[in-house]
């Protein structure tokens, strides 16, 4: 199937509004005539549910937590960005969108990026009307802050807690939907398939994550927004539970899945302490508005930070990008730690960290300053490492954080599939090889709030007279059988390695070959060592209890099991691009002093992969036109 | 170091429960409460025998899904930590840890460890928001807000919705989590339009679903990890009276 993405019409400022004068709407009376299911309660999923369940359709939300409101979305700390230009430095709905497809290294495309900073205006006003208390000046006006690879401040705040605000104003609004009858929850539910009828998506199968069972629900249209899968990784920001599963498996029932390798690893995480550790807690990007990056001029510098005067000290992002400094987007900021280390330079106990110190900044600002900026994130800091970030500097670390690839869709956000839509982190648009921080909330947010509502209706407008969805049909027998035959096997493999001993060996692999700097020699290696993985998965993983009622194993097993896959086409993704842009960093395509060559001529595309019943991918390119935009070679220096 | 567990163990919410003791040993002081109890798993695994349920995802003190009472205390030893951010160095070697389910009539056992919140949405169902719909906001900085009083509401508004508060008190009440956003949207301009009808919804949930009454222990407070204070049980009693002798609402 050739790609099409649908962008409509006229000069590139004009393009959505045009869309929205065309499109076909459905008559408020015939809405609650159609079914929608959403899956995901986060900021893209549970935006869109509430949204959807105001205009009057018959909603139904799927997620695996027990409220929505504990949705991954909720762990988003620094900001969300918008083009408020409230600060009168220049920004503009146009910067914005210059600044993310550059930081996106000039491979998203045009019409959605612009569309993203248009909306995101209209976003501030919506979650402010919300209650969601946003940071404010003295003058009661709201504030902002800045963030990586831009020159303006546009992220907005609710101190380091602006995922959890976001996400509970979302809540609260489905809430009120379900109050008000349009919407109906299923918490703890996994979704196991997608069900494709005639060629459109029909429903899902789910299992009930308290009674075991696997249910079947039917709809005239599905929408993930299942969130990222960097958790791939095993150490990751993501939470624990956070999978690929459902993107998955609507990929193996053809939904084009694009530019699955390109993983942000994030600069400013938590080191890795020990074999036992389950995740890597996120410090905020905010942090580098006012930390300052170095390591020890000398190697294996064993002294105190305190200790060590400033002329022993390399403040090496400063010396590397002068114009960005410590704000240089985060793929360069990995990238550039990842240098220091292996050149050993790194810093703590397993010289896997480098310092983030606020010293200068403590000193002009003042403690109280900082601390009402990022005084949750020193706290939990605390918490975790039992140190004072006030009084010495933090150590970080590169950590897997965000999938900028993910279910290829149209401008209308529609996937491959018919009547299937993939909001949030769960497609791929807008943030092309390298995603800026704070742009993502944004991202997530307007896709279900503002977008999806108003291009799904183009699609449900043919469905008014389709009738209810019968779930009792050949397609529901045979997606029912495929998951529970799978669920059987799964249980059937009584092995003796754990599950999660086996994702960390995955995670293992995958960060050396498949993160920030790859090679076709390790890529190779790493395809062979995933496929035996996956061999020793079916063949020993030990998976105790039955499917009668929770069993976390079986849970974690399932997603595994995808991750397994996944991993193959990350590396088969990577394999195939042969430049460097933005996260993707093949060492065979570099300048001498480091830096990424792209190669504009042969990859300006997003890769975008059908499956083949597991016999390879076809790759379907989806050529970018930069028509608004000069494509220069990014630099921050 | 070495622990030795007596964890709770309980098939369904109609089942008896039981204490089971685990021991373990290889622990590390800088492992989180929660990898002990996935050690604990893997080595149930090997010996395939169903592995302890406990509820968690984010680890980091902020989505609210994990629980457990370690040794009678909510989220553990650690005033104000979630049981995520809870790390061994809390524990001295040798010691005896007795975790159970966090116990409330409105949070029933549904395996082990995990317990059902859902009561916790029903009181948010009932008015916990403010009734606006997507597409109407105006712009939003023609209503400016005095900077304290949106730190304020931000005090309010960062609770978790994690039920410590409730398996804290002695009265199962869930006052410290309603009055939290009962507070969060009075205190803001946006909310007040509302807020006369909410409190009293809310209220009524609450007392609905099976949670006590609060008796101003103040126990909630002590173990809360984002600190909600007690004078958002105040506010919210505030409120519910002038709601019953207002009718601008
Ligand atoms: C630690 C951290 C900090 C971040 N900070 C920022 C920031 O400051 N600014 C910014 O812009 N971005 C930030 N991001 C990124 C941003 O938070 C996410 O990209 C965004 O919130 C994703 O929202 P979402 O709605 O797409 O998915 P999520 O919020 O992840 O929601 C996924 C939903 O899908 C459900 N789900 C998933 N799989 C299944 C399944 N198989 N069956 C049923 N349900 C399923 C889950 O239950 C959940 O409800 C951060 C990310 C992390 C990890
Ligand atoms: S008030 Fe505190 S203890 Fe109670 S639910 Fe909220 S965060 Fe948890
Ligand atoms: S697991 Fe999210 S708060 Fe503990």
């Amino acid at each position: 199937m050739a790609l099409n993405a649908k962008t409509p019409e006229g000069p590139l400022k004009d393009k959505w509004q045009n869309y929205l004068d065309k499109t076909n709407i459905v008559n408020p009376a015939n809405r609650k005539k159609i079914d929608i299911i959403v899956v995901g309660g986060g900021l893209s999923g549970g935006g869109a549910a509430a949204s959807l369940a105001e205009l009057g359709y018959n909603v139904k939300t799927f997620f695996f937590q027990d409220s929505a409101r504990r949705s991954h979305s909720v762990a988003a700390q620094g900001g969300v960005n918008a083009a408020k230009n409230y600060k009168n430095d220049g920004d503009s709905i146009y910067r914005m969108f210059y600044d993310t497809i550059k930081g996106g290294d000039y491979r998203s495309r045009e019409s959605n990026v612009y569309r993203m900073a248009e909306c995101s205006v209209d976003l501030i006003d919506h979650m402010t009307a919300q209650g969601v208390p946003f940071g404010r000046e003295y003058s009661g006006y709201l504030s902002n802050r800045s963030f990586g690879g831009v020159l303006v401040s546009r992220t907005f705040y609710a101190r380091g807690q602006t995922g959890q605000q976001l996400l509970l104003a979302t809540y609260q609004a489905m809430m009120k939907q379900v109050k008000q009858g349009t919407l109906t929850q299923y918490s703890r539910h996994e979704i196991l398939d997608i069900v494709v009828v005639e060629g459109k998506a029909r429903g899902v199968i789910v299992r009930d994550l308290v009674t075991g069972k696997i249910e079947r629900h039917s709809a005239h249209a599905v929408v993930l927004g299942t969130g990222g899968f960097g958790k791939i990784f095993y150490l990751s920001t993501l939470a624990m539970n956070s999978n690929g599963s459902a993107t998955w498996r609507a990929h193996k029932k053809g939904a084009y899945f694009a530019n699955p390798s390109w993983t942000q690893i994030h600069p400013t995480a938590l080191p890795q302490a020990g074999e036992h550790q389950s995740k890597l807690t996120l410090m905020s990007e905010s942090l580098r508005n006012d930390g300052r990056i170095w390591v020890p001029k000398k190697k294996d510098d064993n002294r105190e930070p305190g200790d060590i005067p400033t002329e022993d000290r390399d403040y090496y992002l400063e010396r590397r990008y002068p114009a960005f400094g410590n704000l240089v987007p985060r793929d360069v900021a990995s990238r550039a730690a990842k240098e220091r280390m292996d050149a050993g330079h790194g810093v703590g106990p397993l010289k896997n960290a480098v310092y983030l110190d606020f010293k200068t900044a403590i000193a002009k600002l003042g403690v109280d300053t900082i601390k009402e900026r990022y005084g949750n994130l020193f706290t939990m800091y605390r918490k975790i490492t039992n140190i004072d970030a006030y009084k010495e500097p933090m150590k970080i670390s590169p950590a897997a954080h965000f999938s900028m690839g993910g279910l290829w869709v149209d401008y209308e956000l529609q996937t491959t599939i018919p009547g299937l839509y993939a909001v949030g982190e769960a497609n791929f648009a807008d943030h092309g090889a390298n995603r800026l921080g704070a742009n993502s909330l944004l991202q997530a947010s307007v896709d279900g709030n503002f977008i999806l509502p108003n291009t799904i209706s183009n699609y449900l407008s043919n469905e008014i007279r389709t009738g209810k969805i019968s779930t009792d049909t050949p397609e529901f027998d045979e997606a029912e059988k495929a998951v529970k035959d799978q669920v059987e096997k799964l249980l059937s493999i009584k092995g003796t390695m754990p599950v999660d001993q086996i994702h960390r060996r995955l995670g293992k692999v995958m960060f050396k070959e498949v993160a920030m700097s790859r090679n076709e020699k390790g890529m190779l290696w790493a395809i062979e060592e995933i496929k035996k993985l996956r061999k020793e998965f079916w063949e020993n993983a030990a998976i105790p209890g039955d499917d009668k009622g929770p069993n976390s194993e079986l849970e974690k097993a399932g997603r595994l099991a995808d991750y397994l896959e996944i991993a193959e086409l990350m590396a088969v993704d990577a394999l195939s691009r042969k430049e460097s842009c933005g996260a993707h960093f093949r060492e065979e395509y570099q300048t001498e002093d480091g830096e990424a060559v792209r190669d504009d001529k042969n990859y300006m595309y997003s890769a975008a992969w059908e499956w083949m019943q597991g016999k390879d991918w076809k790759l379907h390119k989806e050529e970018l036109e930069f028509n608004d935009i000069e494509v220069k070679t990014r630099s921050y220096k | 170091m070495k622990l030795t567990l007596k964890i709770w163990r309980q098939d369904n919410a109609k089942a008896k429960g039981k204490l089971v003791t685990y021991k373990l040993s290889d622990l590390s002081a800088d492992m989180s409460f929660l990898e002990m109890l996935d050690m604990l798993n893997e080595e149930l695994a090997i010996k395939g025998e169903r592995t302890v349920e406990f509820d968690h995802d984010c680890r980091e003190g902020i989505c609210g899904q994990c629980s457990l009472v370690v040794n009678g205390q909510a989220h553990g030893p650690e005033q104000h930590y979630t049981t995520c951010q809870t790390h061994l160095r809390s524990f001295s070697d040798g010691d005896t840890l007795t975790i159970e389910p966090f116990r409330a009539n409105s949070f029933p056992v549904i395996r082990d460890l995990k317990v059902d919140r859902t009561s916790m949405d029903h009181i948010i169902q009932a008015g916990g928001y403010i009734s606006s719909f997507t597409g109407i906001a105006p712009e939003a900085n023609t209503v400016p807000i005095h900077h304290d009083i949106s730190e304020s509401a931000f005090d309010s508004a960062a609770c978790i919705g994690c039920g410590a508060c409730v398996a804290t008190c002695k009265n199962s009440s869930a006052a410290l989590f309603l009055s939290a956003k009962v507070a969060h949207l009075a205190k803001l301009p946006q909310g007040k339009v509302e807020r006369a009808e909410r409190v009293v919804f809310m209220v009524n949930a609450h007392d609905d679903e099976g949670f006590g009454s609060c008796t101003n222990t103040g126990a909630c407070a002590m173990v809360c990890p984002q600190e909600v204070q007690l004078i958002d049980i105040t506010r919210m009693n505030y409120e519910y009276n002038r709601s019953l002798t207002t009718v601008e609402g």
